[in-house]
């Protein structure tokens, strides 16, 4: 935890998505969460793992499901100035994805990575 | 020790409401301070005041309203996922407000902790 002015406190804050984007609502109300989080001036980041690594995939259509698709809303996470997007490597590998196949930059990272980053935060959330 | 609760799971359905509950009880009784339980996701169906649970089983609606009133834990509705629910104020348990992710995020910058339960 830094602190900067008396009250100004900004919290290192990891939101985790661990799930398919379709199928729960725990990414898409994660996601909503982000967003109001990062209004707040908070430190934060947002680390995929396991079926978490699928909500960056391009080329979703959730037309057949009737389901309001939502991967492009991880573009407009850098206009609200949350820029560190982490994703675990194995966790893209065992899916038989690589980088070239999401949608918005990130960071590829071993999960040892992430765990040593997951003990430096305030807070983790996992969604 | 200052302590936050985000719960994400309904009542009944999942063991994350009554574990919440029991960590929030024990860690009262231990001396710290549970500022607030936020429902989250499914968890905003714990904040419903109509719960009728056969009476040989908890109340978990009533847990909470305990929890609040005996040790002024706030009890905090997302708006957002309560109305996506068919929750709003005319079914709340006492004690419970309907408020926005903000105060989460009040909730997770001044505490010492914020604990998740669910999935």
């Amino acid at each position: 935890m830094e602190e900067f002015d008396d009250d100004e406190i900004v919290k290192k804050i990891m939101h985790v998505m661990r799930n398919a984007p379709h199928g729960t609502i725990y990414t898409y109300e994660g996601l909503e969460m982000i967003l109001i989080m990062a209004a707040y001036d908070q430190d934060i980041s947002v680390a995929f793992v396991d079926d978490g690594v699928y909500a960056l995939k391009k080329g979703q259509d959730t037309a057949g499901i009737e389901v309001k698709g939502f991967a492009k809303t991880f573009l407009a996470l850098d206009g609200y100035d949350v820029e560190k997007l982490y994703v675990d490597q194995v966790s893209l590998e065992e899916r038989g994805l690589t980088e070239d196949d999401l949608v918005v930059d990130v960071e590829v990272i071993s999960s040892a990575e992430i765990g040593k980053m997951m003990t430096e935060q305030d807070v983790v959330i996992q969604h | 020790m200052n302590i936050g609760i985000l719960l994400k799971e309904g009542p009944y359905n999942h063991q994350a409401s009554d574990t919440a509950y029991k960590f929030a009880e024990a860690a009262i009784k231990k001396g710290h301070t549970i500022d607030a339980v936020f429902f989250y996701n499914d968890g905003v169906n714990n904040s419903t005041g109509n719960m009728e649970p056969p009476q040989d089983d908890r109340h978990i609606g009533n847990r909470w309203v305990g929890l609040c009133q005996k040790n002024n834990v706030k009890m905090m509705v997302c708006i957002a996922a309560a109305k996506r629910r068919g929750i709003n104020d005319d079914v709340l348990i006492d004690c419970g407000e309907i408020t926005g992710l903000g105060n989460l995020t009040d909730i997770a910058i001044r505490n010492d902790r914020l604990v998740t339960f669910g999935d």
